[in-house]
């Protein structure tokens, strides 16, 4: 079953999501307001040990399990992209929280805060056109 | 082993099982970005029709549902036979400031106050939510990329638009919390 093992992952990550309270909008107000060292320390963590890991695999050209190179996609270049759609990601993400609802007992949470969102993408494109 | 799960995660165990997911997915021949998702459900809805940007195919992308799936299987199984059914320890400092803006003391891992059914069905309840909600969603598909593709698989691959998309979270985010609502 090829998407059986990302099913797995997936049930991993949910459970991480939820246990390490990266999802917990207490959390998250914690770290926009710098009163705790949790958020920081985890973002730190996974980025130091994703840099060497990546350095890793570059180094001894490590390859994936199909036998391919693992290659890393450049994002695309733009400033006015990243740093608006960052800062209205980040005002989403400081008011109602990202992800809260892999806590999971949320599911009409998600269905409010997502579900509604797929039609908004065919507008979406709209927006873009006027700024890119 | 149970207390293992149904405790809360240290900082630092926590990061190391985010970067090894992403180092998982991307021996799986994968890479770790979980707004991604939301463009692909709208590929499978036919907006590739009208809309370039979803004009790819989105089924190369099927694999990223399925992670979805398993993570709102996770998040349910830790929300239930993981939880420990604790109060979450935040700084007090961070009580003592949402008590100023009315939030009383956390209970749960989220606020009754913005999530509870009877906060929700208030006008600015539902608001918060709503627009919270269209701002995660337009601002990480602009931005092309959430937490999980530009924080974490971004800059481990040391890309300078990630860090930027980054800078801008936290404008963001100290904007929405110093100034404008909370």
């Amino acid at each position: 079953m090829k998407f059986l093992k990302f099913l797995v992952i997936g049930i991993l990550f949910g459970i991480m999501m939820a246990k390490s309270e990266i999802i917990s909008w207490y959390r998250i107000q914690e770290m926009f307001r710098f009163q705790s060292f949790h958020m920081f320390g985890i973002i730190g963590i996974a980025v130091i040990s994703g840099i060497i890991g990546v350095m890793v695999i570059k180094k001894f050209n490590i390859k994936d399990f199909n036998g391919n190179p693992i290659v890393f996609h450049p994002k695309e270049k733009s400033l006015i992209r990243y740093i608006v759609g960052g800062t209205i990601f980040g005002m989403g993400w400081a008011l109602s929280g990202a992800l809260s609802w892999t806590d999971g007992r949320q599911y009409w949470l998600w269905i409010l805060k997502y579900g509604y969102r797929i039609p908004f993408f065919y507008f979406r494109n709209l927006s873009l056109w006027c700024v890119a | 082993m149970t207390e293992f799960f149904t405790q809360s995660w240290s900082w630092w165990f926590t990061g190391l099982v985010i970067s090894s997911i992403m180092f998982i997915l991307l021996f799986f021949g994968q890479s770790f970005g979980f707004s991604a998702n939301l463009r692909t459900i709208s590929s499978c809805r036919g907006a590739g029709k009208n809309v370039s940007f979803f004009n790819f195919n989105w089924k190369s992308q099927l694999w990223n549902i399925v992670f979805l799936a398993g993570a709102i299987i996770g998040g349910t199984l830790a929300g239930t036979v993981l939880n420990s059914n604790e109060p979450i320890v935040i700084s007090p400092s961070t009580v003592s400031d949402l008590q100023e803006l009315g939030f009383s003391l956390p209970t749960g891992l989220q606020p009754d106050e913005l999530f509870a059914w009877e906060s929700v069905a208030t006008l600015k309840g539902f608001l918060i939510l709503a627009i919270g909600g269209l701002f995660i969603g337009f601002g990480s598909r602009y931005a092309g990329g959430c937490t999980s593709g530009h924080a974490i698989s971004g800059l481990s691959s040391l890309q300078i638009p990630s860090l930027i998309a980054v800078i801008g979270f936290f404008i963001g985010g100290l904007l929405m919390t110093h100034i404008l609502f909370l």
